[in-house]
């Protein structure tokens, strides 16, 4: 996929984040290596975010005058966009908070309703928090017990041991695309395929994918795949629920108020038909408006571009990282099986510290569990110090995090 | 790198390097087990207690060089004080790390050097665990003690 593509042009494309482009109050650039947490904005959705407020700012879908028509045909935009992105149907695009409550609503509005006793929901020891959470609290509430798929010391997946652990007993499978910690590209269309052997339904956690690859829902062909917003250079507060449009009309609602009704009397309400019944209130309207300018960004510059560019910088970034003293990476290192999210742990020196210095030189990296401590009680640690690129990063990038790495190393006094 | 050199004072580092009181008590007067959840470090902090005065203390985890530092540092500054004069010297240490009060180098001995981490929201915890630990674990010793235990 995408390696035969010509990458991009990313000190060209830095330019085009006012964030990127400002220096810092010190007088010096940022190295910004944490977009596994949130990308950088581009002027582009800034200028459509801001046209929206400025030009056709209404609530949607039931006003009668034309700026509100507008201002719904905006709002869609961003639907239609994210659909495309993902090549999915757009009645099955839902457009939630973040990725976050995209499974919780898969979790409470079809879990809650569906699990009983005895019941199983396999996710993998790789999963974030948001993809093991909601399914342990729905476990609670229905007798469904939670299993994990172990992953092998390289940080992969044991494939033939998920595959033993899915039954009949197993009701839905969870999967991340794309590890946030590990980097880890699993294969997901096997695994719902798997998954839809035994009757189970299967979601897939695409938040480190989709923003870095061309990832076809179709081709996958998840009953739920999830992404957000604000990854994938768009908006913080909208995230995306790509669903099986059968399985979603054969849902009950998840919040319930305006938008979401067909009729409402005293003895009882209807639903609207699907995405919207799914859609309670006023929603994050400039933000689907961002969203599109971000996927409009995007396709631009062609997915498979970003992902041939972020191909490159894997290698740079595993033989930076490997000139540094004492420095464990973990994950895969065969960049045609990992994402530019890159975790490492350093003798003698902790993450707090080690990102404390970085930040010194102005470089922005995460440092803890990463909202995955069960995949780091299994790597035998409790935190890990984390850099991941995005199509703006640059080798320069690299090279400036592998010099402050053996800085830090002297300051403290490691060697 | 002033900012940097701020943070982490030469005192701060020998105290990561060398460091002090690490370890456990056997047959301790209480034990507190303490987690910072923003990066998953651990804390166990021991204390033996002889007529309501810290006659040892201990304290054992891993963690980042403020938190370790932190820690042997109380160990230094509590032992030997009486159990009251030790919680006014954790209280001291709390409002220093929030910024609230003047520190004062004769009620905090090496922890004075730790008043730069109150710049750092995100690592006031780091170097809170272990203090608040102590007082957690003499509040822990006087429950038991007082229930006759």
């Amino acid at each position: 996929m995408g390696n035969s593509a010509t990458a991009v042009d990313a000190t060209a494309l830095k330019a085009e984040f006012p964030l990127l482009a400002t220096p810092r109050p010190d007088g010096r650039p940022v190295h910004y290596l944490d977009s596994a947490a949130t990308s950088q904005k581009p002027q582009a959705v800034l200028d459509a975010m801001d046209a929206y407020y400025r030009e056709t700012n209404a609530n949607v879908h039931r006003g009668v005058y034309e700026m509100a028509a507008e201002a719904t045909d905006r709002f869609e935009a961003g639907r239609t966009a994210a659909a495309r992105l993902v090549n999915h149907p757009r009645e099955g695009l839902v457009l939630a908070k973040n990725a976050t409550e995209a499974i919780n609503l898969v979790a409470w509005a079809w879990g809650t309703r569906t699990l009983r006793e005895g019941d199983e929901i396999l996710v993998t020891g790789m999963e974030h928090h948001s993809d093991i959470v909601p399914w342990q609290i729905v476990a609670t509430i229905t007798g469904a017990r939670v299993v994990f798929a172990p992953i092998t010391p390289g940080g992969e997946l044991d494939m033939d041991a998920l595959h033993g652990l899915i039954n009949p007993r197993t009701r839905l499978v969870g999967v991340v695309h794309s590890s946030n910690v590990l980097g880890t590209i699993n294969p997901v269309a096997d695994i719902v395929a798997m998954a839809h052997e035994v009757g189970a339904l299967a979601l897939v956690d695409a938040t480190q994918s989709v923003p870095h690859m061309p990832v076809d829902a179709a081709a996958i062909d998840a009953d739920f795949l999830v992404f957000t917003g604000h990854k994938l250079c768009g908006p913080t507060g909208i995230g995306c629920l790509a669903g099986r449009p059968a399985v979603l009309e054969g849902m009950e609602p998840f919040l319930g108020g305006g938008e979401m009704i067909s009729d409402v009397t005293m003895d009882g309400s209807t639903f609207a038909e699907i995405p919207l019944k799914f859609e309670a209130g006023t929603p994050p309207i400039a933000e689907a408006v961002g969203l599109a300018a971000a996927v409009e960004f995007l396709e631009d510059i062609g997915l498979d571009r970003i992902r041939a560019h972020e191909r490159e910088l894997c290698v740079q970034m595993l033989a930076a990282l490997d000139e540094v003293p004492g420095l464990t990476v973990l994950g895969p290192r065969d960049p045609d099986r990992r994402g530019a999210a890159f975790s490492w742990v350093m003798d003698d020196l902790h993450p707090h510290d080690i990102a404390q210095f970085l930040d010194s030189k102005n470089i922005c990296v995460r440092a803890g569990h990463h909202c995955a401590k069960p995949l780091m009680r299994v790597l035998g640690t409790q935190a890990t110090t984390r850099a991941s690129a995005y199509l703006y990063t640059t080798e320069d990038d690299v090279l400036a995090l592998r010099d402050a790495l053996i800085e830090c190393r002297r300051w403290f006094g490691v060697g | 790198m002033g900012g940097l050199d701020d943070l982490y004072q030469q005192l701060i580092l020998d105290h990561y390097r060398n460091r002090r009181g690490r370890g456990r008590i056997e047959n301790a007067s209480a034990s507190v087990h303490e987690h910072n959840p923003v990066c998953g470090d651990e804390c166990y902090l021991d204390i033996l207690v002889v007529d309501d005065r810290l006659v040892e203390v201990r304290s054992d985890g891993d963690g980042c060089s403020i938190s370790q530092a932190a820690a042997s540092m109380l160990t230094e500054v509590a032992e030997g004080k009486q159990l009251d004069e030790a919680l006014d010297t954790v209280e001291h240490f709390r409002l220093m790390m929030h910024g609230e009060t003047e520190p004062d180098e004769d009620v905090l001995g090496d922890a004075i050097a730790l008043e730069g981490v109150a710049k750092y929201p995100v690592r006031v915890k780091c170097a809170l665990l272990s203090w608040l630990a102590l007082r957690d674990a003499i509040a822990g010793y006087r429950e038991t003690t007082a229930h006759g235990g």
